[in-house]
């Protein structure tokens, strides 16, 4: 174990900035894009019902 | 005869759509044990490192997105040529689908790379060679997105994105040796086939943990963007029709 305590943990032996700010928009970026792919996903599903709908 | 068919039987866009759908679910696992377990062993187990201190930590975000960003653009270009020469319409469908991905991890690269360089460098950015070479990565990245929505008629964006992807893939092997065909602040590679590693075994095992989930990170949410693809440009197709009002069933 490298931390004695929370605080150490976040400081990261004073570059946290650096080690937290690139995980951070790791973080945001690995989460946003697959919410964007599923719903470019959805969105093409659900165009397609509706116009089946449409054309019945 | 029917081993050829066997071959390309995922190449039609139903059954790829079909496979795919089945894989995800294993895939989102694989990457987020395989995150979790590399973040705990970078984070909790690896040592601070003796010169850089904890900063070096932002490796194991940092070398496997600069892998997957020269890696996922070689398949792009890949998949994009082979659905050009061979008319293949799911390769290009699924070249597409990695693009953004590939320019995601690009920019990801040079993100880490700059919060990783200014407190070892003192630094954000220098125009070296390795630095320079992955910035032009990024735009060929966004040059191809932007060229292939540009084209109205899909398969000639396809064609033209080829082509581009193509001329682009010779930046690849440039950033890969930079490091070794010119003097660059950047270090020179961190594993190499021929020789021992130079880094401790709990970093190196939590940078490989991490590259496994990047890897199924990329199928899985390239996959999901092919399948959109699909769905967008097969709406005539039977089966996408069948499957859209199962699709809709289910959720009333």
């Amino acid at each position: 174990m490298n931390w004695g305590s929370l605080s150490e943990f976040l400081a990261m032996g004073g570059y946290g900035l650096y080690v937290w700010g690139s995980y951070a928009v790791v973080l945001l970026l690995m989460v946003g894009e697959p919410l964007l792919a599923q719903h470019r996903f959805r969105k093409a599903l659900s165009q397609i019902g509706q116009s089946v709908e449409e054309e019945n | 005869m029917s081993r050829s068919i066997r071959l390309f039987t995922f190449a039609a866009p139903s059954r790829f759509y079909w496979l795919t759908g089945k894989l995800l679910p294993w895939l989102w696992a694989t990457a987020a044990l395989s995150a979790i377990a590399g973040l705990y062993m970078g984070f909790f187990v690896a040592p601070t490192d003796a010169t850089q201190g904890d900063a070096y930590r932002i490796i194991f975000v940092h070398v496997p997105a600069a892998w997957m960003s020269m890696l996922l653009y070689l398949v792009m270009a890949g998949w994009a040529v082979f659905g050009w020469a061979a008319n293949a319409r799911l390769a290009s469908m699924v070249a597409r689908a990695l693009a953004p991905t590939g320019a995601m991890f690009t920019f990801l690269a040079l993100w880490t790379g700059a919060l990783w360089g200014k407190p070892t460098w003192g630094t954000w950015w220098v125009w070296d060679a390795r630095l320079t070479s992955e910035l032009i990565l990024l735009f060929l990245y966004l040059g191809y997105m932007a060229l292939v929505e540009s084209i109205d008629d899909v398969r000639r964006a396809d064609h033209a994105g080829a082509l581009l992807a193509l001329i682009g893939a010779i930046n690849v092997p440039v950033i890969y040796f930079s490091v070794k065909w010119w003097n660059t602040l950047h270090q020179g590679a961190t594993i190499s086939m021929t020789a021992a590693p130079k880094m401790a075994a709990t970093m190196l095992n939590a940078m490989l943990l991490m590259t496994v989930a990047f890897w199924a990170y990329s199928f899985a949410v390239v996959f999901m963007r092919t399948r959109a693809i699909v769905l967008e440009r097969e709406r005539q197709a039977q089966w996408v029709i069948d499957m859209a009002l199962k699709a809709q069933e289910a959720s009333k």
